[in-house]
């Protein structure tokens, strides 16, 4: 395609952001604020952008030709010996409806915490230089086609992400941020290795009818490219694709978070800066969801279709368990972090049901979960910065001193509980829907509303000891929200009540896609089946 | 001597340019040092141009694949091949990097009048690695690997007033003997068996089954002994963390690239050469059934990994530190040559290359901090990315790499070296590896940890280096990035660069 490179100008943006500010001079703290508020402004303009020029009716998904924004050339080209084949890489990035309500998300979400990073006075230039690094991994990993370029993106968010939580986050800082990286560097060396796997087992044509091995994931996609003898091949009788997706899973599961490897979030969210915690619940739990839907289900359709019951399970006992974890919390941003992973369940849950209505309501539950989780952590955020405590029982009352502040809170703990009217409805009622119409895990999803009721029950109890009552004396010297804060908090809300009250547009946004991917999931069981083991 | 052995002999010659040029070298260096008494500035230039014209010569000659010194049978006491040339430009670029530390050295500065030994013995121990890597006989093997050795022990300790030089240097010359001793042994075994001592006759000689005897098997495995403690395989390591601590940081760093890249090349060239049977059209090897080479050297890889990487875990100096990751290191390398193929060599090439920079880049960030707070200690690093952000920054970079994340030159090392064995179906030791790889990222973020993440608790004041030195720690440090994003090259070099003569 001829026009602008706009999905490279998108993710690679922060990283000139980065450079110019690595040039700045320390003591000018507020240019280095403004030029990052500036890019992430940019980058929400050309996600608009995007938006505004994305064809609804393509899908996606596994056909390449309906990919769109698509740019492709070889960035890595070895000829090598007969012995050793050749090893191509593309730099290869193209979105469809499962990426672009993310790369909204995630442009949306990185200009809120750039405005919640205001208050961040400790090394303001190693501050925004890694943040803006962090922003470039997560954009990338939404665009990317290329499983090699990918796993870049991938691994180039990790460390920033230490040292944003390790330098600037609360008093555990350093278990925390360490904890996150182990975690998911465990996660991610299994992925190394499916995906070499993956690269020895499946070929594509290159332009001059000679076969080669491929990081595309989406020849990864197509039966037809398999190697007779590659270790994850289908056509293989002895084949360790079980495996390997399980292996893969679980490079993804830890990154959502989902039991048993969710240990490290409560951690890293109660030590992360609020601006950190936003972009993590934000954004990074959604690219375990993302990477399973991108990669797991695509590229092993028979082997999700097998294991669609447990995935479906560890969803269920996302929900109950983070939600009961969140009731017993003593502190406001424990209780939201594990919330996260009752509300993250959902997004399972939704997958397994291999529905339209259940899948649309997964990607739209990344979204939602993704603003309403966001603006969650700010409203913490705000009243940390002033009372410099975050415990539940420190509080009361505070509906009478800060009334527009609790209004805004109310909004998103009721847009959390999935209150109709507000955009978590929408997407837990699709999921639900989906689930119920899925005879295989029917039963899981009939336990799995509990999750609805006891997160009602965690919300409300916390909305009650802290903002109702009467307000303890301490706190009465607190100021109401600031125009910088409104500035967060508004457009979030804007966007949590627009798809509540009206969630067509985005959900014909992800509509093609997601019919693609459940026709995909169709077909292949038909194909899969085919090869008989 | 009749005038057609005179001629081979002096064609020989010209074959081993590169190894005259050094020799020529050391003499000079001696002459210089003899003559200019009170001045010794001179000397690391003299070496550098020596090294580069060493260089010229390697890059010129690469591509020939010949015996040098044969005698009246076909094979000869040395072999000029790409493998043996990209080995020696690897010990030179690592040897050119070397002197450029020692001139920067606080610690080989100390030692201002003894400059002529240094740079001296360096290029003893310059010239015996080259004939390692390019040995074709056992007996140049074991002389060559004295030539290495004998230098390193005086090097080890040439500061002389720490205790710890001194007791770096003893360990290593108690160590280095023993091990030589038990290679010597397995030589003379094998002499013993087949009346040659030269692998080409002797991969011939053992063909036969007759010859293929215990007793074979284990003069194979007293000489990996001498081989496994020059690359610091687990269990033949124990000297390392000791004269790494020890031995001026210039040295430790020369010890663990060159050294180990000697000892590599030889391990390789020694195992493919001698055991080699067939190999097939995959690039696979099939080795006679003599020792069984695969799972010996996939359980040392796998000790060494493993010991390493835990016994890094506990560390509190960064030279030792640094030391335990290197013999982890050599480990990640030894599963390139487990997969006995042509493409686990390729990845050991690779890795060595992205080895080398990062390796040397680290230790030289490590040597600029102990020239300004005089520490190698943890502690002491407490606060260094905010008293010295450049070179806090470039050791960021440097243990990323060692870690193997992308995109860095380590991560191309690591990625090859799985290919190749997710290739051979070696999934198993694939994931151990893995799993380590994991644990290392533990140790290295330590040292990270301490520079940015914890206060100190003395006021550590602002400091840099010399600008020379840091222009040097960028030259390091962009490699490893550029590479990183881009290793069309390194790959290229490696797989020029895998032919040994006649396999």
């Amino acid at each position: 395609m001829q026009y602008f490179p706009i999905l490279s100008f998108i993710t690679f943006l922060p990283i000139l952001g980065m450079v110019i500010i690595l040039f700045i001079p320390k003591k000018l703290d507020v240019v280095i604020k403004s030029l990052t508020l500036v890019i992430t402004s940019v980058q929400v303009v050309a996600a608009v952008v995007i938006l505004h020029s994305y064809n609804y009716a393509l899908g996606g998904i596994n056909d390449p030709a309906t990919f769109q924004f698509m740019e492709k050339f070889r960035w890595i080209d070895i000829n090598g010996f007969s012995w050793i084949g050749k090893i191509k890489v593309d730099y290869f990035m193209g979105i469809d409806g499962l990426s672009v309500p993310l790369v909204l998300l995630t442009a949306i979400v990185t200009f809120v915490a750039t405005l919640s990073s205001w208050t961040i006075n400790k090394s303001v230039k190693g501050y925004f230089a890694l943040f803006l690094l962090l922003d470039t991994g997560m954009m990338g990993v939404f665009v990317s086609l290329d499983f090699f370029l990918f796993y870049v993106f991938w691994e180039l968010m990790l460390l920033p992400m230490y040292f944003l939580i390790g330098i600037w986050g609360g008093p555990r800082r350093e278990y925390a941020a360490i904890k996150f990286f182990l975690y998911t560097l465990l996660g991610s060396v299994f992925m190394l290795l499916v995906m070499i796997g993956l690269y020895f087992s499946s070929t594509e044509v290159l332009a001059d009818g000679t076969k080669a091995f491929t990081f595309n994931m989406l020849s990864m996609m197509n039966h037809q490219n398999f190697t007779m003898t590659g270790i994850l091949s289908p056509l293989n009788p002895h084949n360790l694709r079980l495996v390997a997706y399980i292996a893969l899973f679980i490079g993804f599961a830890i990154k959502i978070p989902m039991f048993p490897f969710h240990t490290w979030l409560p951690d890293a969210h109660v030590e992360a800066p609020t601006a950190i915690s936003v972009i993590l619940a934000g954004v990074l739990l959604k690219m375990g969801t993302y990477g399973i839907l991108r990669i797991c289900y695509p590229v092993f359709p028979e082997i999700t279709r097998q294991l669609v019951w447990y995935i479906a399970l560890f969803g269920m006992i996302n929900i109950i368990y983070g939600a009961l974890c969140a009731m017993a919390q003593k502190e406001i941003k424990k209780l939201i972090a594990n919330s996260s992973i009752s509300h993250m369940g959902f997004v399972l849950l939704g997958m397994a049901s291999l529905n339209s209505m259940g899948m649309s309501g997964a990607v739209l539950q990344m979204f939602n979960h993704g603003t309403i989780t966001a603006m969650l952590f700010l409203c913490v955020g705000v009243i940390y910065d002033r009372a410099h405590t975050r415990g539940i029982e420190e509080f009361g009352g505070l509906a009478t001193q800060m009334p527009i502040y609790t209004g805004f809170t109310t909004l998103a703990f009721f847009g959390a509980i999935g209150l109709p009217g507000l955009s978590g409805f929408i997407s837990e009622s699709f999921i639900f829907l989906g689930a119920f119409a899925f005879p295989t895990i029917r039963v899981i999803a009939v336990i799995s509303t509990l999750g609805m009721l006891l997160g009602a029950g965690y919300m409300l109890w916390t909305m009650q000891r802290v903002y109702l009552g009467t307000l303890k004396e301490k706190w009465a010297s607190l100021k109401d929200l600031t125009f910088r804060e409104y500035a967060m908090l508004v457009p979030l809300s804007i966007i949590i009540i627009f798809i509540g009250v009206y969630p067509s547009p985005i959900l014909s946004l992800m509509n093609s896609s997601v019919n693609a991917m459940v026709k995909f999931m169709a077909d292949a069981q038909v194909i899969y089946g085919s090869f008989g083991h | 001597m009749n005038t057609n052995n005179l001629n081979y002999l002096v064609n020989s010659l010209y074959l081993i340019k590169p190894e005259l040029v050094i020799a020529a070298v050391i003499v000079l260096l001696v002459l210089v040092d003899l003559i200019w008494i009170k001045n010794k500035t001179a000397l690391p230039y003299i070496a550098i141009l020596g090294l580069l014209t060493a260089g010229y010569f390697l890059i010129d000659q690469f591509g020939t694949n010949t015996f040098a010194f044969a005698t009246n049978n076909s094979a000869g006491m040395l072999i000029v091949d790409p493998f043996g040339t990209f080995f020696k430009l690897l010990i030179v670029f690592a040897s050119i990097l070397v002197v450029l530390f020692s001139m920067l050295s606080r610690e080989v500065d100390n030692g201002l009048e003894r400059h002529g030994e240094y740079y001296t013995l360096m290029f003893g121990m310059i010239i015996g690695m080259m004939f390692m890597v390019s040995a074709s006989d056992l007996i140049v093997i074991y002389l060559a690997m004295e030539l290495v050795s004998l230098p390193s022990y005086i090097l080890a300790g040439f500061t002389k007033n720490s205790i710890r030089n001194s007791e770096a240097s003893m360990k290593y010359l108690i160590y280095g003997g023993t091990s030589s001793g038990i290679m010597l042994f397995g030589i003379s075994i094998i002499y013993g068996i087949t009346g040659s001592t030269n692998l080409y006759e002797i991969n011939s000689l053992i063909q036969a089954p007759q010859m293929q005897n215990l007793t074979f098997l284990l003069a194979g495995i007293l000489i990996f002994v001498g081989i496994g403690y020059k690359i610091s395989a687990a269990p033949f390591h124990f000297w390392t963390p000791d004269v790494y601590e020890g031995a001026p940081i210039p040295i430790t760093a020369y010890l663990s690239i060159a050294s180990k890249a000697a000892g590599f090349a030889l391990l390789i060239r020694f195992i493919k050469v001698t055991f080699i049977q067939s190999i097939d059209p995959n690039g696979f090897w099939h080795l006679l059934g003599i020792i069984d080479w695969k799972s010996f050297i996939i359980i040392i890889s796998i000790l060494s990994m493993t010991l390493g990487n835990f016994a890094a875990l506990w560390q509190t100096n960064v030279k030792r530190l640094l030391a335990y990751s290197s013999i982890a290191h050599a480990g990640y390398m030894l599963l390139g040559l487990a997969v006995m193929s042509n493409e686990g060599i390729t990845a050991i090439l690779i890795y060595f290359m992205a080895y080398a920079i990062m390796n040397l880049g680290a230790f030289f960030v490590v040597m600029l901090i102990a020239n300004k707070i005089g520490s190698e200690e943890l502690d002491d690093y407490k606060g260094i990315g905010y008293s010295a952000p450049f070179l806090g920054v470039s050791l960021a970079i440097f243990l990323v790499s060692l870690t193997g994340l992308p995109p860095t030159a380590g991560f191309v090392g690591k990625l090859y070296l799985f290919i190749a064995l997710v290739d051979a179906k070696m999934i198993a030791v694939a994931v151990i590896a893995l799993l380590n790889t994991v644990v290392s990222l533990y140790y290295y973020i330590k040292i990270l940890k301490c520079m940015f993440l914890d206060k100190s608790e003395k006021e550590v004041p602002a400091f840099s280096a010399s600008y020379p030195a840091l222009v040097l720690v960028f030259l390091l440090a962009a490699p490893v990035i550029i590479f990183g994003l881009y290793f069309t090259p390194l790959v290229d070099i490696a797989k020029s660069s895998i032919t040994l003569l006649g396999l």
